[in-house]
């Protein structure tokens, strides 16, 4: 038997060309939004909290503060052929991989460090 | 000729033209040789007998060893005979090629396995029986099977009575699963859902007896 790990990569989706996301960046993320026969595209944009890889299973969550200061969790697959387009706003210097710990605080305790160069 | 032998590699998601995810199990399928050729005039009914999976030859039988180089065949792990119409085997001969192209994407398969051993397995957990109160006096019941009869009629438990035993490690048919992606280059086949055994087990696709393509 050959190596299951190669074969399963094989089925791997079609390259996309979305930067690299990582926890603590700010993202906008535009998803195509299929409405009937209709689509148009959908940004969401927030910090990621989290990446998770797993091949095409990859994903990312992204949080956001909506209106009334509720907050909003999306998580997006990246391969998924949804996903239009992610941009990123801004890289934050964070000292960890999960950042739960936004979901706990919020106002000035909930900023985060640019990260720079 | 529809048919294939190959071994479950394991399960991952794709994804469709629309977008959505399509959970697959993913199968090694194939290459597999014509073995045998069984023909109605010789053997009294039709079928085809398909190996699959390089082995050593010292692995094997010699019996089985000789059967594969009298065709021309390198040894082969697993051999398995697929029942065919006659006029579906026509254009076949006995050490031929099957690679997985024979399925095409949007078929509907049957999938065959050997499900995974779960041991002496009790009655929850073999035939879905109901757990019994974990309170109000009881103890040590909660997993236990119940009454196995009636009273002094009959006086015996009825032959099949569903209790405790081996589960597991029996051939199990999944029916209607769809064929989601096809390479032939790479002998890989996805399959929608899943489909019995561990991985690395050996199963055989056949075309469904119960759904046909889209």
């Amino acid at each position: 038997m050959s190596n299951t790990n190669e074969l399963m990569k094989a089925l791997a989706m079609p390259a996309h060309n979305h930067p690299q996301v990582a926890a603590g960046d700010t993202v906008k993320v535009h998803v195509r939004i299929v409405e009937g026969d209709k689509e148009r595209i959908q940004v969401f944009q927030g910090i990621v909290i989290r990446v998770r890889g797993g091949g095409n299973e990859a994903n990312f969550t992204v949080r956001r503060i909506a209106s009334h200061s509720i907050g909003v969790e999306r998580t997006f697959l990246i391969h998924s052929p949804r996903i239009d387009k992610i941009e990123i706003v801004r890289r934050s210097k964070v000292r960890r991989a999960q950042l739960y710990y936004l979901r706990d605080v919020r106002g000035k305790a909930a900023r985060l460090k640019e990260r720079r160069g | 000729m529809k048919g294939m032998i190959g071994r479950k590699v394991g399960m991952t998601q794709v994804f469709d033209d629309k977008g959505n995810v399509v959970p697959v199990t993913v199968i090694e399928a194939g290459p597999c040789y014509v073995t045998q050729i069984r023909t109605a005039e010789r053997d009294g009914y039709t079928a085809v007998q398909l190996g699959f999976g390089s082995v050593k030859p010292q692995r094997i039988s010699k019996g089985e060893l000789g059967h594969l180089q009298k065709k021309g065949l390198q040894a082969l792990e697993v051999l398995r005979e697929f029942r065919v119409k006659a006029s579906d085997m026509a254009n076949l001969s006995e050490g031929a090629e099957i690679k997985c192209d024979v399925f095409s994407k949007g078929d509907y398969v049957d999938v065959i396995g050997t499900s995974k051993g779960r041991g002496f397995a009790g009655g929850i957990k073999r035939h879905h029986f109901n757990r019994q109160p974990k309170s109000h006096g009881q103890s040590d019941r909660e997993r236990a099977p119940g009454s196995v009869g009636m009273r002094e009629f009959p006086g015996r438990t009825l032959k099949g009575k569903r209790m405790a035993g081996r589960m597991g490690n029996d051939r199990v048919t999944v029916q209607n699963l769809e064929v989601v992606v096809v390479d032939a280059e790479k002998n890989l086949l996805a399959i929608k859902g899943s489909v019995p055994g561990a991985r690395g087990g050996v199963v055989i696709i056949r075309p469904a007896i119960k759904k046909t393509a889209r």
